[in-house]
């Protein structure tokens, strides 16, 4: 069997990045989500905030463990298969991944684990302060990589040099020319809202689906309309930034549009936006095609008369494939009107006052991460496919770049490994973020009552109605809601100090008492999961 | 100043950095399975929990500086050790998994499974990162373009699985040291057992490597014979082995663990006197060598590096002091605990 070191070096990148590529929008949208609830906390002491801040920040480690394992690979990557590659970016491209190091990985991973193991340890603020720290490193590590992208796609700032060892390479001359080349700005905005939207509608789908299952009903509808709020907002900016990235192609990358449209001719007037459809490139057609006439001309040049060039202006060898961009360019912008229609509906709906009724748009909501994953994910498909057949746009070819030291049989052999290891992985986290779905927030799970010593607890609680403030609790909980509620909660937490809110236990032996009246069905497993 | 030199100290810095920080985790992951029970093993994965993944940044910023200042020998050595390179990846992603995964779920078969996966890979990074040490001592079949053009036999060779070991053995004296000083109670009178019997293990791999090295690659003193101040690095890398045992006798654990580190310390100085000026040695002819001179990037771009690394430097010590400090004292399992 013959095989070829560029198909698969191709294909295990693929694999990798796509994979890798789940988690840092994840942690980067809901690093943001933490740091405006975290902030919430602080500035209105409910502790409400205090157990939706620490129930995305277990989501948030178990993520970032995800992207950290699965970002080392990345690293590796260009010089383990892509070594000719390597050689030809490394002036350009090395430092801006030594900066992401320095600048970003040591600032998140140290901040990270005071995120997660440092409450208690140190003050509120100071708390406050890594949460931040996190999510500022998060935002950074997407900055220098999206750079190191946006120079492949668009080189600036350098020239090309034969080495002494006969090679030819790329060596920076204006660092700043390099790191803000013309498609820096439009791409990093773009990857920054593409992240922030599935931030967002992670969280919405995580409060949908407690609404839906009437658990933890406060904190959800709380958590749902912060995350609506920051979803609308962030699914109209990704409107917003696609028509400047769009425009950005148009002018620099004027084949990777004609691809992403399959614009075949050039043609004279105004050229239009296919709705959807199939590409054929032997025929050169679109097929099952809707095309909306003189849109394209007007969203790149505010001209509906001015033609846009199409493949036919592009010597055939540098066309890239036009199949898969013009799919996942079309897929990407649907999912992006969905975002937006469906968080305009949900506002309207709030508005009216029956969002957490519409089960229908709810269900939409617990499965709408998935839309969000795929955005992201075919968005850069787009970017990448249409940048073919070069590695480096215009400089250097895919075909030019893979390790020739490298056997193809120890690629196919990688590949496999991979396979096994990202599906156990894939498994495994689905596995352990259902589990802490189901768990929930802290705080909810004190009001179960513990069937086994539910003869004990009866008595308990009988003596403890007596105390008025667990009376006021046992109201406060007879709701579906099951959530100890601020006002109790504020109530006990007058006596700490600095206002600080009541330890846990305490918090949790009143909703325990309080809730042992009702139905103990919410929340099934033990407070704490060691 | 010669910015080549400067950016070969900066690699040294960061593989020290590494070496000795990550070291020590590597060295728990190592011990985990003589942990009996699920609390000891909790204990020990504690231990480490908030600052293991501060410390494998060392290894990532590593390779992004080698690949930004010398991106042919990054290209080379990483094409050129594709397969244990892919090994150590996965070693990487099952580590960093297990440790995060391992208390999310109560079964047997589940800790069980981290458990194994947690010491195994910890294993296989120590000895890989070890072997590759050993190979960049001995060289390997580089040609004239820079490509390496040998074999995985030409990779596994004995000396570099001899370093391997070395490297396994040394983290595992570091990492029981820091479970000394980070347990209490009984596990840490049975840890102190541990630190007597990996120390001197450690040092029977220390001699016989430094024999083997001195028999085998003559090019490894040469520069001790120009420079006759790198002797120095070697009375500091004794005395440092030395007083390990010392400080343990005395029931000073932090200054055996300083004594440890500075151990990894003058190992990588060694490791980076004897290779220098060069990066990878080729076996085929010293001519094809690859050096800081005709590997790196231009000069322009050592500078930018140089400006980073003083930019960020001081922020990274500060994070980091800032989180060992938070973290310090014994293990206390809390609510926020593995």
């Amino acid at each position: 069997m013959h095989l070829d070191p560029l198909i698969l070096s191709r294909a295990q990148f693929a694999l990798t990045i796509m994979f890798h590529y789940i988690f840092p929008p994840l942690t980067i949208g809901i690093g943001v989500l933490m740091v405006a609830i975290e902030g919430m906390w602080l500035y209105t002491n409910k502790p409400i905030y205090e157990s939706m801040a620490k129930f995305w920040t277990n989501i948030f480690a178990v993520n970032f463990a995800m992207g950290v394992a699965t970002g080392i690979v990345m690293e590796f990557e260009f010089g383990t298969n892509w070594a000719r590659y390597s050689k030809f970016v490394g002036d350009v491209f090395g430092s801006a991944l030594a900066a992401e190091g320095i600048f970003a990985f040591f600032l998140e991973s140290g901040f990270l684990s005071i995120l997660v193991f440092g409450w208690g340890k140190v003050s509120r603020k100071v708390h406050f302060f890594a949460t931040c720290m996190v999510a500022l490193g998060s935002i950074f590590s997407s900055i220098w990589i999206t750079v190191a992208n946006s120079w492949q796609q668009t080189p600036a700032g350098y020239h090309i040099v034969r080495t002494a060892s006969g090679f030819l390479r790329a060596e920076i001359v204006d660092f700043w020319a390099m790191v803000f080349n013309p498609s820096t700005v439009p791409r990093l905005l773009h990857v920054w809202i593409g992240a922030f939207v599935l931030g967002a509608f992670f969280a919405m789908s995580v409060s949908a689906f407690y609404i839906l299952k009437e658990k933890h009903v406060e904190f959800a509808q709380k958590n749902f309309k912060i995350a609506l709020v920051y979803g609308a907002l962030v699914s109209l900016l990704a409107g917003a930034t696609g028509h400047l990235q769009a425009c950005e192609v148009a002018y620099n990358q004027p084949a990777k549009l004609a691809a992403m449209e399959a614009h075949f001719e050039t043609g004279k007037g105004g050229t239009g936006l296919y709705a959807f459809g199939i590409p054929d490139p032997a025929e050169h057609t679109v097929k099952a095609g809707l095309q909306i006439p003189y849109l394209l001309s007007l969203l790149v040049y505010f001209n509906p008369d001015k033609p846009v060039a199409g493949l036919d202006k592009f010597p055939k060898s540098d066309w890239p494939p036009i199949v898969i961009p013009f799919l996942s360019f079309h897929l990407m912008v649907a999912l992006g009107g969905f975002f937006i229609a469906s968080t305009m509906l949900a506002l309207f709906l709030w508005w009216r006052g029956t969002l957490f009724k519409t089960k229908l748009l709810l269900w939409t909501f617990v499965f709408s991460p998935l839309a969000a994953v795929a955005a992201n994910e075919v968005g850069w498909v787009t970017a990448e496919v249409g940048r073919q057949p070069w590695v480096v746009y215009g400089l250097l070819r895919t075909a030019d770049a893979y390790s020739l030291s490298v056997q193809p049989s120890h690629i196919l052999w990688s590949i496999i490994m991979f396979s096994f290891v990202y599906g156990l992985l894939l498994w495994v986290w689905i596995y352990v973020l259902h589990q802490k779905i189901m768990h929930g927030p802290e705080l909810a799970v004190a009001s179960d009552a513990p069937e086994q010593d539910s003869e004990q607890q009866l008595f308990k609680a009988a003596s403890e109605r007596k105390n008025p403030l667990s009376n006021a609790a046992l109201k406060e909980t007879q709701g579906a809601d099951a959530y100890v509620s601020d006002a109790i909660a504020g109530k006990a937490g007058q006596g700490g100090k600095d206002g600080d809110v009541v330890k846990d236990g305490e918090v949790g032996n009143d909703a325990k008492d309080g809730g042992v009246g009702k139905d103990g069905d919410v929340g099934s497993e033990s407070p704490e999961e060691n | 100043m010669d910015m080549h030199i400067i950016m070969f100290m900066l690699l040294g810095i960061l593989l020290s950095g590494y070496g000795i920080l990550d070291g020590f985790d590597l060295g728990v992951g190592i011990l985990h399975l003589c942990a009996r029970s699920d609390e000891e093993r909790r204990a020990f994965i504690a231990a480490i929990g908030p600052v293991w993944d501060g410390n494998e940044v060392w290894l990532v910023t590593f390779g992004g500086a080698l690949f930004a200042a010398f991106p042919s020998v990054y290209a080379a050595a990483f094409s050129g050790f594709y397969l244990p390179f892919m090994m150590l990846l996965c070693a990487l992603i099952f580590r960093g998994v297990s440790i995060e995964f391992r208390s999310k779920h109560k079964a047997k078969q589940w800790r069980s499974f981290w458990d194994v996966s947690f010491c195994f890979s910890s294993v296989l990074i120590a000895f890989l990162l070890g072997v590759a040490v050993g190979d960049t001592m001995q060289g390997l079949p580089v040609e004239a373009h820079g490509d390496f053009i040998g074999t995985l036999q030409d990779v596994l060779q004995p000396y570099p699985l001899l370093v391997g070991l070395l490297s396994v053995a040394g983290c595992a004296m570091h990492g029981s040291i820091y479970l000394y000083l980070k347990l209490s109670g009984d596990l840490q009178k049975r840890v102190h057992n541990w630190m007597w019997t990996t120390f001197g293990v450690f040092l029977a791999f220390y001699m016989l490597t430094t024999v083997v090295t001195l028999i085998n690659i003559p090019s490894a003193v040469e520069n001790f014979k120009r420079i006759p101040i790198a002797w120095g690095i070697v009375v500091m890398n004794v005395l440092a082995i030395a007083n390990i045992p010392r400080a343990i006798f005395l029931n000073k654990p932090l200054y055996a663990f300083l004594s440890s580190a500075a151990t990894i310390l003058g190992l990588t100085s060694l490791f980076g006197v004897a290779l220098f000026p060069n990066l990878l040695r080729s076996t085929i002819d010293p001519k094809f060598s690859m050096s800081i001179y005709n590997s790196s990037s231009s000069e322009t771009t050592l500078w930018i590096i140089f400006w980073i690394a003083c930019l960020g430097v001081p922020f990274v010590l500060s994070y980091t002091g800032i989180v060992y400090w938070v973290f310090r004292g014994k293990v206390n399992q809390g609510e926020a605990s593995y």
